[in-house]
């Protein structure tokens, strides 16, 4: 188990070079000399301040050496610095990282939760009715574009019936309570949670169904078990597995979506820090951002592997 | 409790699976003639200022009511379905070519190559894939095109992931291992004897790889990084969050069209899926 888990961490470490590799040239490939951009920034453009900023930012090395700064100072978490927002990435970051934690987190359980009980009902009793229903709800809730699902939920519980708060978190001024947080955390939660919600109900509604044809069920009915205890006992824990694997793959999809969700909703989380990165040519803050996601990316992926065989025995690390 | 296997050995589903393959094809069927017949049907230009600011659904000629500019909602939803159709459908169709030929590769030659084309897949799978999108297109420049790039070359894994697994299980075959020991060439094994049968599950994702383009081009669009010259439903809908409180018919329409479209595409992937003997599923 250790020597895996050290395999998977130097394989992780790998892709995180990477990611910082293949971003990094991307980034500098960005039309524009971004040490023009620091100096309008800064609402100077005199050429003499534009070759300062060049030879204090290292801008006038070679791209490859450019490159070895970068990946040398990601090791001890120096991200740089952000000449638009004045202050160190790897703080800023840190500053916003509980924000999207806070809406991710809570996407995450969310849809897992809904999304997998309604999928075992309907797969019980399939082709009943409540399914149907719960197919057709499936079926709208897939095909929502999430900006949108936001702004109609804005439309009609904030501006139509005035219940939720529409934008923010409530601690912009300092003098936020759990109960303001949780009113602001609503509608983005829900934005966030509604597609996965769908993916969850068709995966575990298949899974059931998958599972409810074999030998060891029909053996657990005729020796007369209760079908709640068939549920519980022999279906929900085979079925967990699609399930699991659509977790992980869930949670690097959330960062992604939570960069319109954040924006929406003005939320101060690293989705929206990335965009405004991405707009203002912040350079040092987008890679920073990308590198953050990817990294809770590869972690999840990890902690889900490890998770595997703790849920199934028949599963055995190998390589 | 109903027993599912005995249910199974009848005849398949075929109302259902009618249902909902003429449900997705009329909607795309309608999608189609919308985008072609643009001009002809479209009561105004989608850029024209045609009438008074913030006029409600049902007013005289502005069946969806018009923006802050007195611009037609109705016309801007008709031309832009022809952003999302073109940049839906040439989007994912590069997606599956890469996906197709690098998935391929991997699956019929594998040792080397396979090992190295797939770190290169996983590696792309581990990226927030809407991010990598957002700057691409910022590092190309907004266009139409950058954008259908952009959406290909995020896309293209998990079309290369199915295509391998296809490629691996069908390399072993004796029909192919037939071929080989004839000598014929690996072009030609490939071409003739691999890709016809690694098709069907291909043509089932296909539909969903447009569905998840159009998604896509609209976020995109929705965030200001699209191509302003060309209206598409995602521009529409971002216009109009500041609109919220004024014109509610703003985002609605743009919305409710792009929401019908991805349910045809959605119902057509199944729809065919379980047509070529996948999942029992049914959507409908």
């Amino acid at each position: 188990m250790t020597s895996y888990i050290g395999s998977r961490l130097i394989k992780a470490l790998g892709i995180l070079i990477a990611v910082v590799t293949l971003n990094f040239l991307l980034i500098r490939l960005v039309p524009g000399d971004p040490a023009t951009v620091i100096a309008g920034e800064s609402g100077m453009s005199d050429p003499a301040f534009v070759e300062s900023i060049r030879r204090a930012y290292g801008l006038d090395q070679p791209l490859l050496l450019q490159l070895k700064t970068y990946l040398l100072n990601t090791f001890t978490f120096d991200f740089g610095f952000s000449y638009r927002l004045q202050s160190d990435v790897i703080s800023l970051i840190a500053e916003r990282l509980p924000a999207t934690l806070a809406l991710t987190g809570a996407a995450f359980i969310l849809s897992l939760v809904v999304g997998v009980s309604l999928g075992v009902v309907a797969g019980a009793r399939a082709d009943g009715k409540l399914d149907l229903i719960i197919r057709l709800v499936t079926l709208t809730l897939y095909s929502i574009p999430v900006f949108w699902i936001g702004l109609m939920l804005i439309l009609i519980f904030s501006v139509k019936l005035r219940w939720l708060p529409a934008s923010g978190t409530g601690f912009e001024y300092g003098d936020g309570d759990a109960l303001t947080f949780l009113r602001h955390l609503l509608l983005p939660v829900v934005t966030l949670s509604l597609f996965y919600v769908a993916v969850y109900v068709r995966l575990a509604r298949t899974s059931v169904v998958d599972v409810l044809h074999l030998d060891f069920i029909r053996t657990a009915r005729s020796k007369g078990m209760a079908g709640g205890k068939i549920l519980r006992r022999h279906v929900l824990p085979n079925a967990m597995l699609p399930i699991l694997t659509m977790a992980s793959l869930q949670a690097g999809n959330l960062v992604s979506g939570s960069i319109a969700v954040e924006t929406i909703f003005a939320w101060p989380g690293v989705g929206r820090l990335g965009y405004e990165a991405l707009m203002h040519r912040d350079y040092n803050m987008l890679l920073g951002v990308f590198l953050t996601s990817a990294a809770m990316v590869v972690l999840l992926n990890i902690v889900s592997d490890i998770l595997y065989v703790l849920v199934d025995p028949r599963i055995e690390l190998v390589k | 409790m109903s027993q599912p296997q005995v249910l199974s050995l009848r005849k398949p589903a075929f109302r259902h699976l009618d249902l909902q393959l003429v449900i997705g094809c009329a909607i795309l069927t309608g999608l189609g003639l919308t985008v072609l017949l643009a001009p002809v049907i479209s009561p105004f230009g989608p850029w024209e200022i045609t009438g008074n600011p913030y006029l409600p659904p049902l007013s005289d000629a502005h069946l969806f009511g018009t923006d802050m500019l007195g611009r037609d909602v109705l016309s801007g939803i008709i031309y832009g379905a022809r952003v999302s159709l073109l940049v839906g459908i040439v989007s994912a169709l590069a997606a599956i070519c890469i996906g197709a030929v690098v998935g391929g590769f991997a699956g019929y030659f594998g040792g080397v190559v396979d090992d190295i084309l797939m770190r290169l897949t996983e590696f792309l799978q581990t990226m927030p894939g809407l991010g990598l999108a957002l700057v691409l297109v910022a590092v190309i420049g907004p266009s139409v095109w950058s954008v259908v790039l952009a959406i290909a070359l995020v896309s293209w894994p998990s079309v290369a992931r199915l295509m391998r697994a296809e490629f691996l299980s069908l390399r072993s075959r004796e029909y192919v291992l037939a071929a080989t020991v004839l000598g014929e060439s690996h072009w030609k094994i490939v071409w003739t004897h691999m890709l016809p049968n690694a098709l069907a599950p291909i043509i089932s994702v296909a539909s969903l790889k447009v569905a998840s383009a159009i998604l896509t081009e609209s976020t995109i669009s929705f965030l200001g990084l699209g191509d302003m010259n060309n209206i598409s439903w995602g521009m529409m809908i971002g216009m109009s969050q500041d609109q919220l409180r004024n014109a509610w018919w703003m985002s609605v329409f743009p919305g409710v069209a792009l929401l019908l479209t991805i349910i045809a595409l959605t119902l057509i992937s199944d729809g065919i899926g379980r047509w070529l003997g996948g999942r029992r599923q049914s959507l409908l």
